[in-house]
């Protein structure tokens, strides 16, 4: 196997390493190519991952359902009329489609996106206050600060507690205090907080100024009877989320005497299609860096070929004499591709060193940063053994065109141009 | 060692045909020293290159220590120059970024002889063209001399049935041409046959026969009295 033919690696390393110069150059395109190539790549796998931490503890499969008014007249009802769920509606829902895993019901204390004082010692924050299951944690997590989130216990006894947010703590509660175990007092109702919660760097839904208290604790204090608010619901993997919305809102529509063809009664957020046009948005991002990365690349080897070209004519009498001596043509263009290669896969090597010191030093200055989505830039080894693997293949095809030249050479033509 | 019957070679040059070679019948035995000789268009040249089986013949037969050389491919033709053939060119065709000693172990590489058999007997060639403290030297830094015992050690280097000698001295002042025609003188002492293509008259005679060619067709043949060139180094 010549792979393996130790004195061809000599010869191939000896000819290179004797003319550092025109070995350099030529390797230059690639260097660059692959430097470009890994940076787009390595930049458009950082951008997808800061998304992705964007999108983190939020359930990506889910969509929010509430009440609005009706806009068409039907069955004796005027238009205008105020759609009101009540709680019965979540365990109907959930019971004629099996297809939803998680359905978190909540009413929230006065008009939507209304904010109700809250008071504690004289501090005073105008809050949002929401009657929750414990449930919605698992479709809007929670980064828990202090303490712990509602609890299964916390609906049952229908205790009289909360989970405040940053914001509320700092309106409330003077720095550094500890808010645990404290009172706060909602429309005169007190309430003893049990947990601190942070907003996650991800799409927050319920702001950072907001009270949680349990759905059951809610309807006692606020009498708010058997009313809902909303329902955050998560649906299976692999169902669309659209289908699911159509059904909940059919069985809706059903139910509340709204017309079929009502599109205002009912409100929704379908989150899958923020994620889904966010994953096709990065995902888009990165083919694209592939394919002006890898043709780069190709131009790169194609810059390394044609200096071959230009280098093999150099070499006329070199080639000349070597076949005189009794190069056969086979061990020439084999010399000639393997020069190919070596060159090619050393100058990726290079660029990819270069290229992900780069990519290490953007990580270090912008990778955490809250603000920006960009973590982590880096390309992924599939990614790079791709790359690589196209490299050399190609490095092969190309380094034939100058292989081919050399071995047209007649040693009679190339001894005769002293 | 050498035969050749009734060679003839042309050349196209545009829509004339120029015949170089009519006819040449010629025979080398064992252990000669020849010199061909004749003016610029002679085709002195061409029946070299058909000797070194760096051009083939139109017709006539050519054989080479019994074995006919026709036809062959490239691969066959390379092989055979490696086995067979020596060469030593006017211009040297030393490969300038390799050492005297990398340039006399080219044709052993060619052959797959070892790494350090090659080295050693790469080394002994140059030993014997007197160059062994020159070994790791480029060509650049070597004079016109030792560039060509550099270059008789290359040709030397295979062990090769025949030198074929291009104008060995044509690059070379007269005293470092007797230099190197003694050093061939000394080869051939060996029993090695070589062919030295010239048109310098006095290197002619340290050749043991001269073959004369004009025109196309050897017009003389003869057996001289050889010239030692020792006497003048």
């Amino acid at each position: 196997m010549w792979l393996f033919d130790k004195d061809l690696w000599i010869e191939i390393f000896h000819t290179l390493g004797k003319n550092m110069l025109r070995t350099f150059l030529t390797m230059l395109g690639v260097i660059f190519a692959m430097i470009i190539l890994v940076l787009l790549l390595g930049s458009a796998n950082g951008m997808s991952n800061g998304f992705n931490k964007l999108f983190a503890g939020t359930a990506s499969n889910s969509l929010f359902v509430w009440g609005q008014s009706t806009s068409e007249p039907y069955k004796g009802f005027e238009r205008g009329r105020r759609i009101r769920y009540k709680l019965e509606d979540a365990d109907i829902l959930k019971k004629q489609i099996p297809e939803i895993e998680v359905l978190a019901p909540r009413i929230e204390l006065g008009n939507h996106r209304g904010v109700v004082t809250v008071y504690r010692n004289g501090q005073t924050s105008g809050s949002s206050v929401y009657g929750d299951f414990p449930e919605i944690d698992n479709i809007t997590k929670k980064k828990l600060v202090e303490g712990r989130f509602l609890n299964q216990t916390d609906i049952e006894g229908s205790k009289k507690v909360c989970v405040i947010g940053e914001e509320t703590y700092k309106l409330l509660f003077d720095k550094g205090e500890n808010a645990i175990g404290q009172e706060i007092r909602i429309n005169g109702i007190y309430f003893s907080v049990v947990g601190i919660y942070k907003p996650n760097n991800n799409i927050n839904i319920d702001g950072e100024n907001a009270v949680f208290i349990p759905f059951t604790t809610f309807q006692k204090a606020f009498n708010s009877g058997d009313r809902m608010g909303w329902m955050a619901i998560a649906v299976e993997d692999n169902t669309p989320v659209p289908i699911v919305e159509k059904q909940i809102k059919d069985i809706l529509k059903a139910k509340y005497d709204i017309h079929p063809d009502d599109e205002r009664a009912i409100g929704s957020f379908d989150m899958s299609e923020i994620f889904n046009n966010i994953t096709a948005f990065t995902t888009v991002l990165k083919g694209f860096s592939f394919f002006v990365g890898i043709f780069t690349l190709l131009a790169g080897v194609i810059a390394i070929s044609n200096i071959l070209l230009i280098t093999v004519k150099e070499r006329t009498q070199e080639i000349g004499v070597r076949r005189a001596l009794g190069a056969t043509p086979k061990i020439v263009k084999r010399q000639i591709v393997v020069e190919a290669i070596v060159l090619t896969a050393f100058a990726g090597l290079v660029g990819f060193a270069v290229a992900v010191g780069i990519l290490s030093i953007l990580d270090a200055m912008w990778g955490s940063g809250d603000d920006f989505p960009f973590v982590k830039p880096m390309i992924s080894i599939p990614q790079f053994v791709i790359s690589f693997v196209l490299m050399v293949g190609l490095s092969v095809l190309i380094g034939l065109l100058p292989a081919n030249r050399a071995v047209r050479i007649k040693p009679i033509d190339a001894l005769r141009e002293e | 060692m050498i035969e050749i019957k009734d060679l003839h070679k042309s050349y196209k040059m545009g829509s004339n045909v120029l015949h170089v070679l009519k006819g040449i019948n010629f025979k080398v035995e064992e252990g000669e020293l020849v010199a061909i000789m004749g003016s610029s268009g002679s085709g002195k040249s061409t029946l070299l290159n058909i000797l070194g089986m760096l051009d083939g013949a139109d017709s006539g037969e050519y054989t080479l220590d019994g074995v006919p050389i026709k036809n062959l491919s490239e691969t066959k033709a390379a092989q055979y120059r490696n086995k067979f053939l020596g060469f030593i060119f006017q211009s040297f065709n030393l490969i300038n970024y390799k050492s005297a000693l990398e340039n006399v172990a080219l044709p052993l590489y060619y052959q797959k002889v070892p790494r350090k058999e090659r080295q050693e007997k790469a080394m002994k060639y140059l030993e014997r063209v007197g160059l062994k403290p020159w070994a790791d030297h480029l060509p650049s830094e070597l004079s016109g001399g030792q560039k060509q015992r550099v270059a008789i050690a290359r040709a030397m280097a295979a062990e090769p049935k025949v030198l074929l000698a291009d104008e060995p001295t044509g690059a070379l002042d007269s005293t470092t041409s007797y230099e190197v025609m003694d050093l061939i003188q000394k080869i051939n002492d060996d029993g090695n046959t070589i062919l030295v293509v010239t048109h310098e008259e006095d290197i002619a005679h340290m050749c043991k026969r001269i073959v004369h060619l004009k025109d196309g067709v050897i017009v003389e043949d003869k057996k001289v009295e050889q010239v030692r060139a020792e006497q003048y180094v």
